[in-house]
């Protein structure tokens, strides 16, 4: 059921579910090059922290270039000017987690050298946040989910013995809870509002659930940066998240759907084949003029 | 900037504050950088002057302008070198904006902002207590947005004069 509701052209677009599943997150020893141990299949990972960074920061640089891509086409003007509003906040949080990323890789690369120099394998954001806009309704429920997890997260997150890593998250908390808000009452809104409404949310919902399984499922990676101090009790999380989701969706008169196969992959750089148009757009200009400064 | 005053160094620490007084917030140029909370320190030393500034939202783009601001004015005061450091913490809240600030905020037509929530208190929906309208003082306002012209702004219409006016959001 859920394929159909995908779409064919969608699903073709996706890598097997059995493939997906398949992902195995390779962990380097604490200092030293990517490896990955032999005969394990999966890419290669660089240092847990930046890893870990990297898919903070790419979560809300790819989720805030969608975003953006509303600006002048927002369903009503003040719609438009919240969501460019939101991509602005992301956006930021982004440069400041990709430039805090770069400088614990110590290679010399900046916010803007990793945002539109690296190549679709090279990000780390799960795939909820590269689905196309599609109508609102799926915007908005995009974007509830994603914010009920970043909320969580930031909440974790400010707690942090890294000092840096507090400092964004206390900042960015701030923000996000006013985006999550914001998509709360409109996931309310369109779900107990028209027939059309409530139809385009659930089936948007229908449609997304499958990629909420990578949002707060750790891994290696997770594990690894414990000792960095980035401590998530994921099970507590987890089970806020579905709690405030379910809470949502129920005032919204909306059906949670079942949990089925869950499609991930992104946290390792296997991307749907969004992310590829969508960075050819982000980067052409980066690209097209290097250096460019204005 | 200095105000006709010939630029002299060393400045005093009062003397850089008094200079910092006349940048003002590039979208809201009736409140100066000091006033808005986000000049974290200023530190004066024998070969320049070092300012730390906080960014009121993460992705706000006046900061960059106020960054260059800052810079330009001291320069201008007779700083020989001035640099700028950003910090994220403490993160700013509106709650570093003054009571006089406030006045200002209102007398220009936004909202002052309420007193911020704490950290962590995450509520899904909000009972909100109707912003004053800062042209007729009436409460018989509505929000039309919680996102405005700028990041620390919302939207509001004022039933009685019906006027929309900006709420400098609580943060």
């Amino acid at each position: 059921a859920s394929a159909e509701l995908c779409g064919p052209a969608r699903s073709a677009d996706l890598l097997s579910h059995d493939e997906q599943q398949d992902a195995v997150v390779a962990v380097p020893a604490a200092k030293g090059p990517a490896f990955n141990p032999a005969g394990v299949r999966g890419p290669q990972l660089g240092d847990p922290l930046v890893e870990a960074l990297l898919r903070l920061g790419d979560d809300r640089l790819i989720l805030g270039h969608r975003l953006s891509e509303w600006c002048g086409h927002g369903p009503i003007l003040e719609e438009d000017i919240a969501l460019s509003n939101l991509a602005l906040d992301l956006i930021g949080h982004a440069t400041s987690l990709l430039a805090l990323a770069g400088a614990v890789e110590g290679q010399g690369r900046d916010e803007d050298a990793l945002a539109y120099f690296r190549d679709g394998t090279a990000f780390r954001n799960c795939l909820l946040v590269e689905q196309p806009n599609g109508d609102f309704a799926e915007t908005i429920v995009r974007q509830f989910l994603f914010d009920v997890a970043s909320v969580l997260t930031w909440d974790a997150l400010r707690h942090s013995t890294d000092a840096r890593v507090a400092a964004i998250a206390a900042k960015s908390l701030k923000e996000d809870t006013y985006h999550l808000r914001h998509s709360t009452e409109w996931v309310i809104r369109l779900g107990d509002g028209t027939e059309e409404s409530h139809t385009r949310a659930q089936r948007a919902l229908d449609r997304l659930w499958r990629f909420t399984g990578e949002l707060l499922t750790p891994d290696a990676i997770d594990a690894a940066v414990v000792a960095h101090g980035l401590v998530i009790d994921h099970d507590a999380v987890a089970a806020r998240w579905r709690t405030m989701v379910a809470d949502v969706v129920q005032r919204a008169t909306l059906t949670l759907p079942a949990d089925g196969p869950m499609q991930r992959g992104g946290r390792v750089g296997r991307h749907t084949e969004h992310l590829g148009h969508l960075l050819a757009t982000m980067q052409s200009v980066a690209r097209a003029h290097p250096g460019a400064r204005w | 900037m200095g105000e006709g005053a010939a630029a002299v160094w060393p400045l005093t620490h009062a003397q850089v504050m008094g200079v910092l007084e006349t940048v003002k917030d590039p979208e809201i140029p009736v409140i100066s950088v000091v006033e808005l909370g986000i000049v974290r320190d200023v530190s004066v030393q024998p070969d320049g002057v070092q300012v730390t500034i906080t960014p009121t939202y993460s992705g706000c783009p006046a900061m960059h302008e106020i960054e260059a601001d800052v810079r330009a004015a001291l320069v201008a005061a007779g700083a020989p070198s001035v640099s700028v450091a950003m910090v994220h913490a403490p993160a700013w809240t509106t709650d570093w904006i003054g009571p006089e600030a406030r006045e200002k905020l209102r007398a220009y037509g936004i909202a002052p902002p309420t007193k911020a929530a704490p950290p962590g208190l995450i509520t899904l929906t909000r009972a909100r207590t109707p912003v004053p309208c800062p042209f007729c003082g009436s409460r018989e306002t509505r929000l039309q947005s919680e996102f405005g012209s700028t990041a620390c702004k919302a939207i509001h219409v004022c039933q009685s004069c019906r006027q929309p006016f900006d709420e400098f959001k609580p943060f």
